[in-house]
């Protein structure tokens, strides 16, 4: 099968990976770059531990065909932190215990960051929301919506609402 | 939120500790929210092989043929694997602690019993490539009757869901088709309650649903070894089965696990190490065998339906005099866990109260649909949901409040269960006295003022004369179950000793202990049966204890 | 009005551990040159914390600081065998076999630290900081790392220690199911507040309230977050979840999160939790588990909030709104029964 060259940017560094046709971003991650922090949890788009942003876009890896990624900048959690220094809603999550198992918290937290980049102060409701299409099985999500208002309140914005 | 209610049972604590009862951050949590935990997929192997399984459409067929010609020359297949490629093809999960007969193959050999069961499988260099080489396996089936319900299951002429166990129940102690749980006389004592309330209670099968399905990578490792990075639940458990199935010494095998995206007692059953290992073996690379979300939810092992029928006593002061359950757990086509689930149930019954007299029998049945294992609460949130309706609707039939009817029939220290062993370290009522505190449900001040230390023993620690039967009986038959909806007639009653009559209940007020008078001496508890020592290891896995003492077949 | 309130309640208890015993679960300790622990298991993490939950179990029975543990599990070669991490067993099995092995190496150290301090073993004790003092005199102390060292490179001491926990197999009679299940059990009562729309048969939770009895929480915020999270499923299992919606007919399984339904962050409700400890006798530090029985109170009570509620009895699980509205349109229409317990 021929393969075809795909460069983009991840967590800030240029990659560049030969990718099979129709082959998913998931597995270009997983296998090609040997980012693990993207899951396979369905394949299908229904539960969100794939997503990471892509030209700061929340996007489902596992739906991504990786030559659409050319040119452009993926993010994922191996990037959140600065150096030793964790990024606000990493901090926030372990404040608030807000991980168990830890499968769905890659992502999670990039559902999260997407929310909080664009909307520095959600309510609940907009929390809520943009995390509908994170399956967690094991916290019943109350401290993740919980560790996403507390970060949003302490980067600067009000955490409006509840 | 959550509060911590230190004031009850302090006497019992000490507090005074470092590193108990703090709220240290967890260990892993920098892990996951770095997204550097590592889980059995999250390894690279050079070479690395997928494997995918060909599964019965038909929840019950015979396999007339199998034509793996087009799929072994389809582009990037490595290996076919087929049924005789397996070295021991039968098994079941609890044949580790000689629980039970093999009953289950790891690919179906003449026959298929559930829709999903792996036929064989193929390893290829891409998952889309072993897809594609599945696709053109020809297997022509001829269909048999199925059977759903377990009660259908359990009727003469009902078609027979697993040979191993012919009348599709599993067999206890050898003798009967389903646990027995007998205390006291539930006949009598109907006979003379002011309500009996019946009534039938289901539960579906639930999916576990973990966001990471099972899976596992098997690896050649050196000194001809291998690796295996699983999701098990139990890495021994998961070893020794794999050590059976592929008839190698369990040193041989290398597991890694420990950490798991979640389980809930879906990555018990061993669903992909056999194969993927044996993948490795056959092909001499890494091999991964991971279900997809279609077959983590389909054919992966659900949590087993169970049906309960409850029949209780009560009277008219809430007394609760009699409890009779008959529970039918779904196994699906083969036992894995269930045959054990259904005797939790029966230790479980009649839940935490200290009820007079109690019978249960509690089947483990087998149907043409995906094998149950155990989920969260495994034997009990079933009976659990159908007692505490069951309950509920007791306390609307008396005309008491549902947390007072609770603390009434509660078990406290000392009382005798059902299962005859005494009740200690009791909590129940204080758990809802505070639970209706923080809900402002009001309860009487009498309600409020008991506790699980006192009341209990005494005359509720005796064990009283009991009504025994040997229906079930193996060998007879199947058994009578009557109308689809009726639990099993009655069992004859068994005359008891002139001395061991028990005494009609005379009425009480409702705040003191159920029992009046000491009722006459009991007749000592039956001896229980002897263990009998397995002769020689079955299984070759003679560190497991022997559960009933059960010699295999 | 079609949105009708109700409250329900439930009261269970949950066995600790494997039904009947026969699970034994093992463990190592041993100590790095510098007095710093490793704890060694082959028991499995699924999300509910084992690795903490011994972590800590260890550290106190050790005496030294929390973060001079770690626990390294799972790996078959190198952690001793442990049954598994189901049935609520972790805490109370895994927890027992760690401290038998924390104390045989808490032993070796103070031996090795009474040698170095030239008195008795037992007149020192550890301040669970890193040190081991003579009782009375914390001015004549030795650090666990200066121990650690004299023992491994002058004593000739290791120190270390083995051990496992196993409840002896029960027997079962077939007559009578006469067994020692367990050697202890949990509790919990829980009451739920929902709302039903007698037009949809919709179910909103509105609150849960509740009180679990453990034994003994080693980590509270691990306990919360069981607590939380295993209620969440119960309401899950309750009203929404199965592979057979129309059981015992196999037809229209769902093969994805799409057609298998479960709560979102949206659905969720508020959860008031007290917890109570009554130490298992022979649960380390009194420990039972909460891993299983959290979920369990939820389906009945909202199963009695419904009824309450509407009048209506679905004795079947799921509570889907097709089964709530069939009934209610069977008994013609939703019947409230009145303010129970106490619901305004």
């Amino acid at each position: 099968m021929t393969k075809t060259p795909v460069q983009f940017r991840l967590n800030g560094s240029d990659k560049a990976v030969f990718v099979d046709g129709g082959e998913n971003l998931l597995n270009v991650l997983r296998r090609g770059v040997g980012d693990m922090s993207a899951k396979y949890g369905c394949g299908q788009g229904t539960c969100g531990v794939c997503t990471v942003l892509i030209d700061g876009e929340p996007q489902l890896a596992c739906l991504t065909l990786a030559e659409t990624c050319a040119g452009r900048s993926v993010e994922t959690a191996l990037g959140l932190s600065d150096g030793p220094n964790l990024h606000p809603l990493q901090n926030a999550f372990m404040d608030h215990f807000a991980a168990q198992c830890g499968f769905c918290t890659s992502g999670m937290l990039m559902a999260a960051k997407a929310l909080l980049d664009r909307n520095p102060s959600p309510t609940r409701e907009d929390v809520a929301e943009a995390i509908s299409g994170n399956i967690c099985r094991c916290t019943g999500y109350e401290p993740i919506i919980n560790a996403i208002l507390d970060a949003a309140s302490k980067r600067g914005g009000q955490a409006s609402g509840g | 939120m959550l509060e911590f209610r230190k004031e009850f049972f302090k006497d019992e604590r000490d507090d005074n500790l470092n590193e108990v009862g703090q709220p240290r951050q967890r260990q892993d949590m920098l892990g996951h929210v770095t997204g550097r935990t590592r889980y059995f997929d999250d390894h690279a192997f050079e070479g690395l092989l997928h494997l995918k399984v060909l599964r019965s459409p038909h929840s019950h067929a015979r396999l007339r043929s199998i034509d793996t010609a087009a799929a072994e020359r389809a582009p990037g297949v490595k290996r076919v694997i087929r049924a005789a490629d397996v070295p021991v093809n039968k098994n079941t999960l609890l044949s580790l602690i000689n629980f039970g007969k093999d009953d289950e193959p790891l690919l179906a050999v003449d026959k298929v019993r559930y829709k999903g069961e792996p036929i064989l499988a193929v390893v290829a260099e891409s998952e889309a490539a072993a897809y594609d080489a599945l696709a053109k396996v020809r297997v022509e089936y001829d269909p048999l009757p199925a059977v759903f319900d377990v009660e259908e299951a359990l009727k003469p002429g009902a078609p027979v869901v697993n040979e191993t166990y012919p009348a599709n129940t599993f067999e206890y102690h050898e003798k009967y088709n389903h646990q027995k749980l007998r205390f006291g006389d539930v006949e009598r004592a109907f006979a003379q309650a002011d309500f009996v309330v019946e009534e039938r209670y289901q539960m579906s099968p639930i999916e576990h649903a973990p966001t990471e399905t099972n899976g596992s990578i098997a690896a050649p490792e050196t000194n001809d070894r291998f690796v295996v990075h699983s999701s098990t639940q139990a890495l021994f458990f998961s070893l020794g089965t794999a050590a059976k199935l592929l008839d190698v010494p369990s040193n041989r095998l290398h597991y890694i696990g420990g950490t798991v995206g979640g389980g809930f007692g879906g990555k018990v059953d061993s669903l992909t190490e056999p194969l993927s290992i044996l993948g490795a073996m056959l092909t001499g690379r890494p091999v991964r065998y991971v279900l997809n979300r279609e077959e983590e939810m389909l054919y992966g092992c659900p949590r087993g339906a169970e049906r309960h029928y409850i029949k209780d006593g009560v009277m008219r002061d809430g007394r609760i005099v009699a409890r009779k359950v008959t529970s039918y757990f779904d196994a699906g086509a083969y036992t894995r866990l269930s045959s054990y689930g259904a005797v939790k149930c029966a230790a479980h019954i009649p839940g935490p109260y200290t009820i007079p007299n109690v019978c249960a029998d509690v089947y483990c049945v087998y149907t043409n649909r995906t094998p149950a294992t155990a989920m969260r609460g495994f034997g009990i949130t079933g009976v659990d949901f159908s007692l505490e309706v069951q309950m509920d609707k007791l306390a609307h039939k008396v005309g008491m409040d549902p947390m007072e009817f609770r603390i009434l029939n509660a078990y406290r220290d000392g009382d005798m269960k059902a299962h005859r062993r005494e009740a200690h370290n009791c909590a129940l009522i204080e758990c809802v006295q505070v639970a209706a505190e923080k809900a402002n449900w009001p309860i009487s001040d009498t309600y409020r003022r008991m506790n699980s230390l006192t009341g209990g023993g005494g005359e509720r620690a005796v064990i009283p004369a009991t009504a025994t039967d040997e229906n079930g009986r193996i060998g007879g038959g199947r058994p009578a179950t009557g109308t689809t909806s009726r639990p099993p007639a009655p069992p004859p009653r068994v005359p008891l000793p002139a001395a061991a009559q028990p005494r009609a209940p005379q009425p009480q007020p409702a705040m003191s202990q159920p029992r009046v008078a000491p009722p006459p001496p009991a007749p000592p508890p039956p001896a229980a049966q002897p263990v009998k020592p397995a002769a020689t290891p079955q299984h070759g896995a003679t560190r497991f204890s022997s559960v009933f003492g059960t010699r295999r077949r | 009005m079609p949105k009708h309130r109700g409250r329900g309640m439930a009261a269970i208890n949950y066995p600790i551990g494997m039904n009947l015993g026969g699970d034994p679960s093992q463990a190592l300790v041993h100590s790095n040159p510098d007095g710093k622990f490793t704890v060694t298991l082959s028991a499995i993490d699924l999300g509910q914390g084992m690795k903490q939950v011994t972590r800590q179990i260890a550290a106190e029975t050790l005496g030294v600081p929390i973060a001079d543990v770690y626990v390294d599990t799972a790996d078959s070669d190198t952690g001793p065998h442990d049954m598994g991490s189901f049935a609520s067993r972790g805490t109370h099995r895994v927890g027992n076999a760690v401290m038998v092995a924390a104390k045989e190496a808490r032993g070796v150290m103070m031996e090795a630290a009474a040698e170095e301090l030239e008195v008795n073993a037992a007149d020192l004790d550890t301040d669970g900081r890193g040190n081991i003092h003579v009782k009375g005199a914390p001015s004549r102390a030795i650090s666990v790392k200066d121990v650690a060292i004299a023992a491994q490179f002058r004593q000739g001491k290791t120190i270390a220690g083995r051990g496992i926990f196993l409840i002896p197999l029960s027997e079962v009679h077939p007559e009578t199911g006469e067994m020692s299940p367990v050697s202890c059990y949990a509790h919990a009562c829980l009451v739920a507040d929902l709302e039903v729309d007698d037009e949809t048969g919709e179910v909103t939770m509105l609150k849960m309230t509740s009180a679990y009895e453990l034994g003994r929480a080693i980590n509270p915020k691990m306990v919360e977050q069981q607590l939380v999270g295993g209620a969440w499923m119960g309401m899950s299992h309750a009203l929404y979840e199965t592979p057979e919606p129309y059981y015992p007919d196999i037809a229209h399984g769902p093969r994805d999160f799409n057609e298998y339904v479960m709560p979102g962050p949206g659905d969720i409700c508020p959860h008031d939790i007290a917890v109570l400890e009554r130490p298992a006798p022979d649960g380390p530090f009194g420990g039972k588990g909460p891993g299983e029985m959290c979920a369990n109170p939820v389906l009945p009570a909202v199963a009695n909030a419904i009824f309450n509620a509407v009048g209506v009895r679905i004795d079947e699980l799921p509570i889907t709104p097709e089964k709530v509205l069939r009934a209610i349109k069977a008994q013609g229409g939703a019947r409230p029964q009145g303010a129970s317990g106490g619901r305004h």
